[in-house]
Order: structure tokens, then C-alpha cells, then sequence
């Protein structure tokens, strides 16, 4: 109960009570406060009125004539309060029993209470409103009005103050109660699993209840940090196990080849040809590790700040410039159509992608004894970007192509010739960091690796930079 | 040539100072930032070799100091950092070069050496180079040897450029890649080679003293 009552969402639920309380008491006895004006001003006037009557009376007939007035008015059904008395107080006529002592004393308005002729002294006295006038002769008129239907107005009012103050302090007492028990809930059940989460259940996700109300916002939204996060995990755990399984192999043979140079023949040549491959050796381990850390950096989305507007068209034409004499030594025709293609993005990085794309297409996309085909293109496609490198290869099985965009996968299970198999991992996560995607196809025959990238909303600098 | 490593690994600075000794120069070695800067300041080196994570002070601020102090000594940042945000970082900072590591030896000698060379010939941009009866003529493209015109490919001619412009240093592959192509990366296969070989075969074929040179291990060179 005390965690209840200290939750945020109580606290602003009795703040409210408390505005909304004091508001509909404003508003009650405001409208109380009028009524109870507007009833007395009517008795007034009534009084006023009946006091005019009554002295056209007087004047016409003295207080003979007032008396039988007063007697003949006093016993009509509804009628106002009237008496006559001497100056001590002994009642002549009227409809008036009783008066506290000394009340016809005091000329002008007054409220008092009284009793009707024929009450006993034992009934519950009356209120009225009434106007008392001395008369020549030390007569005394008292012209009054019954307030009981003023009171009973204003007993009303302070009674409906009373209950609705009551009720609204329960209803949202309650509401309250409630409202913070169902948030509560909610938010002990995030509480819980996200210290599930801390303890390493990294597949563990916040409830949400549906209702896409804010606490479903923000467990949405958590719930997408966990997905991004297990995924890096899970990348980081793969590369682990990668480097553990692909890179001890190198580092074993770097190892057998300096203990063969100690173990052979003490020769100058010897120790020579050893050096040299062992440099080659780690050559070849700096490239694969320089290729992990560049993955590892474009996954972990830090290099955003390098990025600006480039020209992916300029870029494949660069690129293709740079390979056309290696694809010409290996009898293959390298094809770049690329018009300017604005995207936001690092110069470098797609570089190095393309460049892989293409250095993978001329090695494997050629059937031997035939001439090898390759073909870069850049083409607009709605909001994308779209470059494709294709070529005339064996192409990759159906089944193999979303494995051979994971890490270290080569698929040449004897490893024979060279590479990491980091190439096409390393543009998935450099697509990815541009905010596009990669996919390998079918280019009936042959590979078809497309790399689509967001393309730059048409900024005109986007264009002519380069 | 007088060269001052500031790094803080001693194996590393004392591999160093005995490769460049082998190499025929002069090197000296500081082993933090202060101690660095000091020897900057005061005595005439022609290259500073600077790693970028030193104690007392990290060597981006030694260049800073360095060049607000008026100092204009090629600095050659060598670091383990060796992204291309990092080298822009780097650069900006007052570097002339920057070498990630791993490096290898011959790879920074290669660059070393074409720093100091930059240094000394400072002053007018030769608009001609000249290396035994090849010609390069940087204003209007034209290429000759032996008296006779060359055409070269526009790439091909900023190749040959930037070897000439160099010529007798070593300029390794890397170097290369990053001047005439400005890409900072390693491409997997051997493509600057194959670019070196084409030019070769313009330059130097039907000739009988080659003027390019495969140097094993480390890059290439133009040279009579």
C-alpha cells in the first residue's frame, strides 16, 4: 500500500482529486451563494410590496382599518407573516404567536425567529425575514416572510457540497487506487524482467500489453535496444569463435614455420626463406585482423561521423578504373555503367566494398577456359541506390547464399586460394551502417551481388561533389 | 639524415633506432610527450616518428605544440589507430604522414625517406621532372623518352608522376594507393602491380636500362 501511495502516477492522480475537489466546491457554493441572495431579495420585495398595500390601508382607514386588513389577509392560504401589537408587545391582530422579547423594539429589517398563532411554546420555533414599523399611537407592524424554503434551499446546497465532496474523494480515492495498481503492476513486471535481462537472459523481453499506450512505447522501444544489442552480441560471440577457429590455423603455421628454420639446417638461405614466410604469414593475419576490426566498427555504428554526401556512381567507376588491368590479365571484361548517384555515406568504406565485390567477381566469376564477364552497375530504384555486380562464374547455390555473408565463411572447404572470407561480411555491415542491405541473386548464370543504400533526398551538393 | 622516434614501447624504439642506423641515419629516441616535444624543439631533426598514445602527453598535442611553436619538421604519426577517421585526425592535427600499426619496416623507411626528401626540395614545384632520358612534363601532360612521345592513360601519367616526383626513393604499394588512387585501404589482390607492370610497358620496353625497379619487400622506385 505505501509503494502505491508513492507512485508517480498516485501522486498525480490526488493532485487532480484535490483541483477537481476545490472547483466543484467553488462552483456549489458559488451557486448556493446566488440562490440564497436571489430568495432573500425576493422575500424582500414581497415584504416591501405587502408593506405598501398595507399603508394605503392605514392611510385610508387608521389602524382600525389595519387590523381587520391584517386579520383578513393573515388567514389566506400561503400568506405572509403580519402583526400588530401595542408597544408592549400585546398582539392586536396578525398570524404571529410569538417573538423574542424586544424584537418590535427595533424598527427596520430584521431576521428572527417566531411561532404562529396557536403554536405552543413547546413547538420548534420559525425563521422569518421581516420589516417592523412603529404606527402613530405606539402601535408596532411586523410585515414578514417564512425563510424556511431559503433554508431549506441553502441546507440542500451545503448537503449536495457535502456528498459530492464525498463521493468524488472516493470515486477517485479508488480510480487512484486503481489506475496505479494496473501501472504498477506493469511496471514491476519490466522491473523484473529487465533485472532478468541484467543477469544475462539476453533473450528476455519487456511485456507490452497491446494497448500501444506509453509504458507499450517505451517497452517497445527497449525491447528494439535488446534486439539490436543480443544481435551484437551474438556478432561479437561468432566473431569470437571465428577468430578462435580461423586465426589459430595462421598463427599455428607462422609458429611450425619458425620452429622448422630452428629445427633444419643452420643455413643463411634457410633462415631466409623461413623469414620471408613468416612476414608473408603475418602480412596475411594483419589483413584478416584489419578486416575484423573495420567489420566490427561499421557494426558497431561508429563511424557515422565519417559520413557525408559522395557519388556511389563516381565510386564504382573509380573502382572499376583501379581493377580493369587485373580483370584484363585474367581474361575477364570489366564493365562499369554507373551514372551520378548521390548517397550519404564514407567514401572509403564503399570503396572497399565495391572493391571486394569486384576482386571476388574477377578471382571466382569465370567457368575455366571461357572468357569471364563482369558487369557493375549503379541505377536508381525509387529512394534506392542500387549497385549490382554481376558476373558469369558457377554462381552460389541457393542454399549457401545467406551463409556466405557471415564471417569467415569461404566455400571452398579446402581453403586453397587466398582471402579471409571477411569480403562480402564486411559489406553486409558496411550496407548496414548506410542504412541498405546486401543480397546475392542468381544472374542466370553466374552471381549477382546487389547493394542497395538509401539515396540522398535530391541535394543538389550531393550531385556535383564527388 | 637525422630522425627522433618518440614512442613509448622501448623493444619497439629500439628497433627502430637500430633499422634506421642500418639504414644509414641518425636516430634518437624519446620515450614520453614532454621529454618528445623538448627534443623537437632543440635539436635539428629532419623527420619526427610520433606514436599517438604517449604518456605525460599524447602525441597529437606534441604536434600542436610543435607547429604552434613555429616548427615545420615532417612528423609521421605512427599508431595503432589506423582507421581513416583516425588519419584524418591525425592529418589535421599538423601530421604529414600516417603509418597504423602493424607496419613494416621497409614500408616506413619508404616514407620516412620521401618526407625528408619533400623537405628539402621544398621551395618552386619543379614543372619538369627528369630521370635519366624520360621526361615528365607536369603542365602540359607530355611524356618522352629518349626524345620520343609516350601516351600515357591520365592515370597512368599520375602514376608515373608521383614515382618521378620521388625519384630514387623507395614508394611502397600502400604509399601509392593512398596518392594516386586516395584510397586508404588494402585491397586483396596485388592491383597495383598489375597498374605498375602497364606503365612499365610503356616506359620501359624496347628501352635498355629499365628506369623502373622492383624493390623486394618493400615497393618500387624509379631511378637512371
Amino acid at each position: 500500500m505505501r509503494s502505491l501511495l508513492s507512485t508517480t502516477a498516485f501522486k498525480i492522480i490526488a493532485a487532480y482529486l484535490f483541483i477537481f475537489v476545490l472547483f466543484a466546491g467553488f462552483v456549489i457554493g458559488w451557486l448556493g451563494f446566488a440562490t440564497q441572495r436571489q430568495l432573500t431579495d425576493q422575500l424582500t420585495e414581497t415584504i416591501t410590496a405587502e408593506v405598501r398595500g398595507l399603508a394605503e390601508q392605514y392611510a385610508i382607514g387608521g389602524i382600525r382599518r389595519l387590523v381587520d386588513v391584517v386579520e383578513e389577509r393573515g388567514n389566506r392560504p400561503g400568506a405572509s407573516l403580519y402583526l400588530v401589537a401595542t408597544f408592549s408587545g400585546v398582539p392586536i391582530a396578525g398570524n404571529i404567536g410569538d417573538l423574542p422579547s424586544g424584537t418590535l423594539g427595533r424598527p427596520g429589517w430584521i431576521e428572527t425567529d417566531y411561532r404562529r398563532a396557536g403554536e405552543s411554546a413547546t413547538d420548534r420555533p420559525h425563521r422569518a425575514i421581516a420589516q417592523v414599523f412603529g404606527l402613530p399611537g405606539n402601535f408596532r407592524l411586523l410585515v414578514g416572510r417564512d425563510l424556511e424554503d431559503r433554508d431549506r434551499m441553502r441546507d440542500i446546497f451545503g448537503r449536495g457540497f457535502r456528498m459530492s465532496l464525498l463521493v468524488a474523494l472516493v470515486l477517485g480515492l479508488l480510480g487512484a487506487y486503481f489506475v496505479t495498481r494496473r501501472v504498477l503492476k506493469r511496471v514491476d513486471a519490466m522491473t523484473d524482467m529487465s533485472r532478468r535481462i541484467m543477469d544475462g537472459d539476453l533473450t528476455g523481453r519487456l511485456p507490452t500489453g497491446g494497448s500501444r499506450d506509453e509504458l507499450d512505447r517505451l517497452a517497445g522501444s527497449v525491447n528494439d535496444m535488446l534486439g539490436r544489442i543480443e544481435a551484437l552480441m551474438a556478432g561479437m560471440k561468432e566473431v569470437s569463435d571465428n577468430i578462435a577457429h580461423d586465426l589459430k590455423t595462421p598463427l599455428t603455421r607462422l609458429r611450425n614455420k619458425a620452429e622448422e628454420a630452428l629445427r633444419g639446417e643452420a643455413s643463411d638461405e634457410a633462415y631466409r626463406t623461413a623469414l620471408t614466410g613468416i612476414i608473408e604469414e603475418s602480412d596475411g593475419l594483419i589483413r584478416t585482423f584489419n578486416a575484423l576490426l573495420m567489420i566490427a566498427r561499421a557494426e558497431a555504428g561508429n563511424q557515422r561521423e565519417g559520413m557525408g554526401p559522395v557519388d556511389l556512381g563516381e565510386i564504382a567507376r573509380g573502382v572499376g578504373e583501379l581493377y580493369e588491368p587485373v580483370a584484363d590479365e585474367a581474361g575477364v571484361t570489366l564493365t562499369v555503367a554507373a551514372g551520378p548517384m548521390p548517397v550519404t555515406g564514407s567514401r572509403e568504406l564503399l570503396s572497399q566494398v565495391i572493391a571486394n565485390l569486384v576482386d571476388n567477381a574477377v578471382k571466382y566469376g569465370r567457368v575455366e577456359g571461357q572468357a569471364g564477364e563482369v558487369t557493375v552497375t549503379v541505377a536508381a530504384e525509387g529512394t534506392e541506390a542500387v549497385l549490382t555486380v554481376a558476373d558469369r562464374g558457377p554462381g552460389i547455390a541457393d542454399a549457401d547464399r545467406g551463409r556466405v555473408l557471415d564471417r569467415f565463411v569461404r566455400l571452398e572447404t579446402s581453403r586453397s586460394r587466398p582471402g579471409s572470407g571477411l569480403g562480402l561480411s564486411l559489406a553486409a555491415a558496411v550496407a548496414r551502417l548506410h542504412g541498405g542491405s546486401i543480397a546475392l541473386g542468381d544472374n542466370q548464370p553466374g552471381l549477382k551481388v546487389t547493394l542497395r543504400l538509401p539515396r540522398s533526398a535530391d541535394d543538389p551538393r550531393a550531385a556535383i561533389k564527388t | 639524415m637525422r630522425i627522433l622516434i618518440i614512442e613509448d614501447d622501448r623493444e619497439a624504439a629500439s628497433y627502430l633506432t637500430k633499422a634506421f642506423r642500418e639504414a644509414g641515419h641518425v636516430a634518437d629516441h624519446a620515450a614520453d610527450g614532454e621529454d618528445g616535444l623538448a627534443m623537437a624543439l632543440d635539436g635539428p631533426y629532419d623527420v619526427l616518428i610520433v606514436d599517438r598514445m604517449l604518456p605525460k602527453k599524447d602525441g597529437l598535442s606534441v604536434i600542436g605544440e610543435l607547429r604552434a611553436a613555429g616548427r615545420e619538421t615532417p612528423v609521421l604519426i605512427l599508431s595503432a589507430l589506423g582507421q581513416v577517421d583516425d588519419r584524418v585526425k591525425g592529418l589535421r592535427a599538423g601530421g604529414d604522414d600516417y603509418l597504423p600499426k602493424p607496419y613494416s619496416f621497409s614500408e616506413l623507411l619508404a616514407r620516412v625517406e620521401v618526407l625528408a626528401r619533400r623537405r628539402s626540395s621544398a621551395g618552386a614545384p619543379e614543372t619538369v621532372y627528369r630521370v635519366a632520358d624520360l621526361e615528365l612534363d607536369r603542365l602540359s601532360h607530355r611524356v618522352s623518352r629518349g626524345g620520343e612521345d609516350i601516351i600515357l592513360q591520365p592515370r597512368e601519367f599520375r602514376l608515373l608522376e608521383y614515382l618521378m616526383k620521388n625519384a630514387g626513393q623507395v614508394v611502397t604499394r600502400t604509399m601509392l594507393l593512398e596518392h594516386v588512387w586516395d584510397y586508404h585501404f588494402d585491397p586483396q589482390t596485388n592491383v597495383i602491380d598489375v597498374h605498375v607492370s602497364r606503365l612499365r610497358s610503356k616506359i620501359d620496353k624496347g628501352f635498355e636500362r629499365p628506369l623502373i625497379h622492383t624493390i623486394r619487400g618493400a615497393g618500387y622506385t624509379v631511378r637512371p
